[in-house]
């Protein structure tokens, strides 16, 4: 067998190549940890591939490592250990954790550091704002950003002798009373319903009313901040919708997703707040009715509505890697911030484009024309500048106060607490966590 | 005079014999315990990048919060509904499964499988279920008796619905003993008192069940073990918790505050807790259940 000829030109073979390799010089490698996976992970490879096809210096690996918070834990074993990834991506609770962790690499330093003259302006500023500092620098690079909307039954409108809803102009909480009434009259199991509570009804609510969420702007100024959520505004809110629960204008299907969207689907609802990323699988799962969708209602003493705020995650750079591969991914951020890969994050994502180059494009190319849903939650995002109150929400131990806000919005969904009591005991436990908090980074 | 037992001259032997089972239980159960440990002693941030020793700090605010305290309160109504469902339903299985004439294998395999199931799909098959929205059972109950079951906003539902779906699976689990241990009671005892008169509820209660009291206490004990930590799995596909907190037992506050929230002083003292109160519960059934139990021997 080793005196057969083709053996030994493979061994042959195999040795040139092994010590030619080191001269064709190895592309730098760059981690990526994600949390996209199915069709989302699949797009994320497109833009990885097209990157790595664009240049030979460096090779991005994009890793799915599990759900929002397996990826942070893994990236938090990862700083731990020393090994950690070029990039990682964190979820916007997160983002004071990861801003205060001491081990990342600000992007708008490393940008500007890898010589990158970006102007920062040609950006949506409603997604930057989120994930900038106290002076308006950009921390991480915002990757996946959603907003929430209204989707509504056409059907289920018409049949209730209703107009279909302005993509423009919200319509307001009072007038949704009313049309939720009417929806319940003409037969429908109910009016409204709303996936993410906190998010939508508390956290967004507040955005979009110009109300503060905590002080200190809403904790971007400081780590001494409080909730400010019981004010008279969303506790009056929250009361409005739990006095529509009792003829059904409103109910109750838990506190993500899956509940309303089935309730929706159902048509049980005719109403149904979630983000805009729940568009596509709207799109699959509804067969027998029409559908449509709104901007958020907003009250009728807000002539001008602030910007909604944005859920989703963004693109942290680790420190204590080798020097020359930061000009790596400060390339391969430049790559994934440029309008193609944009585009194309956004037709296959329904994930907002970062870059208002990237919207003219998709305007220009009539994508908008084609599917008119998805520029409703772009529009909201963008109809003003963020003020201090709309800009975002930077607080510490925040995925614990959203759970402590869902809570007690369900105790006082099931009668156990008045929306005034409710709010008030979400503040005081959240300042707790929050205290609890600055302790940590003194 | 012959040498009964067999010895080593060497006494390294034994030692070097037990070490591969040392070093796991060292590095897989005493070291992440002291690391514990030590982390609950500590305020620190997730990336371990500045920690300071806060002595007891972290347990005096575990045991101000009226929601920890309400959350040890939960966990008992818990585990004591699962080991009360699973051990009663357990035994009558078994019951019935031994005294049962054919397809004896089959039956048994199949009441078995439920154990093989993970507590995550256990929990999302109950969801499937009895979920408001989606669940058929829950669609199909509503439609035909207007049961008004919601498990989203009725606490007492939520419990009954994790009961339910903790006990399903540990109900295998325990038949599997409860069968073992009715096939070792000496069949002539049973026909004896049978001859003696007795029917056979007095034959369980007289014979069978006092023979059956190691069984009994063994599952106990694995039940209420089960259902402080396994049971993480259903209550995570199934409730995270809700609604308003009433579902959410202390080993599922831990993962919330230490694996979610990154809190890891508090989960830790959390953790440090659990497995104190865990090891009292052992201690306590061992020091006063396991006198009234008769080993047979």
């Amino acid at each position: 067998m080793f005196k057969n000829r083709f053996f030994w030109m493979t061994v042959a073979a195999a040795l040139i190549c092994s010590i030619a390799a080191p001269a064709l010089a190895e592309p730098i490698e760059i981690n990526w940890w994600h949390a996209m996976r199915g069709p989302r992970g699949e797009t994320v490879q497109k833009i990885v591939d097209s990157f790595n096809s664009s240049q030979t210096e460096y090779k991005v690996i994009a890793t799915y490592k599990g759900e929002y918070d397996e990826v942070v834990n893994a990236g938090v074993a990862a700083v731990r250990a020393g090994k950690q990834p070029h990039l990682l991506q964190a979820f916007e609770v997160g983002t004071q954790t990861m801003m205060l962790s001491g081990a990342i690499y600000p992007v708008y330093k490393l940008m500007a550091d890898s010589g990158y003259k970006i102007d920062w302006s040609q950006y949506l500023q409603p997604v930057l704002s989120y994930y900038m500092n106290a002076d308006g620098n950009l921390m991480s690079m915002p990757f996946n950003s959603s907003t929430p909307v209204m989707y509504y039954n056409l059907d289920m409108f018409k049949k209730a002798g209703l107009q279909p809803l302005s993509k423009d102009k919200p319509v307001t909480w009072d007038e949704m009373g009313d049309i939720t009434a009417k929806l319940v009259k003409s037969g429908a199991t109910g009016g409204l319903v709303t996936g993410w509570q906190s998010w939508t009804q508390v956290e967004n609510y507040s955005a979009i009313h110009d109300l503060p969420f905590a002080s200190k702007a809403n904790g971007y100024e400081g780590l001494d901040t409080a909730l400010l959520i019981n004010n008279d505004k969303v506790v009056n809110h929250i009361a409005r919708l739990k006095s529509w629960m009792a003829d059904n204008r409103f109910y109750y299907g838990g506190q993500k997703y899956q509940g309303p969207q089935a309730e929706f689907i159902a048509q049980n609802a005719g109403l149904y707040i979630d983000s805009i990323s729940a568009i596509a699988k709207i799109q699959k799962s509804v067969k027998d009715f029409q559908w449509d969708i709104a901007p958020l209602p907003v009250e009728a003493w807000m002539p001008n509505p602030q910007n909604s705020i944005i859920g989703g995650a963004s693109l942290w750079v680790f420190t204590g890697l080798p020097k020359q591969d930061y000009k790596g991914v400060a390339a391969f951020l430049n790559h994934l911030a440029g309008t193609e890969s944009q585009v194309l994050w956004h037709k296959e994502t329904g994930y907002f484009p970062i870059t208002l180059g990237a919207y003219e494009q998709l305007k220009k190319d009539g994508y908008y024309k084609e599917s008119p849903y998805q520029e409703v939650g772009i529009k909201q995002l963008t109809r003003r500048n963020p003020t201090k109150n709309s800009r975002g929400l930077r607080l510490g131990y925040f995925i614990q106060i959203r759970n402590i806000i869902n809570e007690e919005l369900e105790l006082v969904w099931n009668d156990s607490k008045t929306p005034k009591q409710a709010m008030d005991s979400a503040v005081e436990r959240s300042n707790v966590k929050l205290r609890e908090f600055e302790k940590t980074y003194k | 005079m012959l040498k009964k037992r067999s010895y080593f001259k060497k006494s390294t032997l034994p030692y070097l014999l037990i070490l591969p089972q040392l070093l796991i239980t060292t590095a897989f159960f005493y070291w992440p315990a002291l690391q514990g440990l030590v982390a609950s002693f500590q305020l620190s941030d997730p990336f371990g990048l500045r920690t300071q020793f806060v002595w007891f700090d972290n347990y005096i605010a575990l045991f101000r919060d009226p929601l920890y305290l309400k959350s040890f309160l939960t966990t008992l109504v818990f585990s004591g509904s699962v080991a009360a469902v699973s051990i009663c339903f357990g035994l009558f299985l078994a019951t019935m499964a031994n005294r049962a004439l054919r397809m004896t294998a089959v039956t048994r395999t199949l009441l078995i499988w439920p154990y093989a199931i993970a507590p995550a799909i256990s929990g999302v098959l109950f969801l499937f279920l009895m979920h408001p929205s989606y669940g058929v059972v829950a669609i199909a109950f509503k439609r035909w008796f207007g049961l008004d079951w919601n498990p989203l906003l009725e606490s007492s539902d939520a419990m009954l619905l994790i009961v339910l779906a903790s006990s399903w699976k540990n109900i295998s689990y325990n038949f599997v003993f409860f069968l073992a241990g009715l096939q070792a009671v000496p069949r002539s005892l049973i026909e004896a008192a049978a001859m003696d008169g007795a029917g056979p509820l007095r034959r369980f209660w007289t014979i069978t069940f006092p023979l059956l009291s190691p069984t009994m206490f063994f599952v106990t004990v694995m039940t209420i073990i089960f259902s402080f930590f396994e049971s993480f799995g259903i209550i995570h596909t199934v409730t995270q918790g809700g609604p308003g907190g009433s579902t959410n037992i202390l080993v599922y506050k831990v993962y919330q505050d230490g694996f979610i929230g990154l809190n890891l002083g508090s989960s830790s003292a959390q953790s440090i807790v659990l497995m104190v109160l865990i090891v009292l519960i052992t201690v306590l059934q061992f020091k006063y259940v396991e006198r009234k139990v008769q080993y047979t021997g």
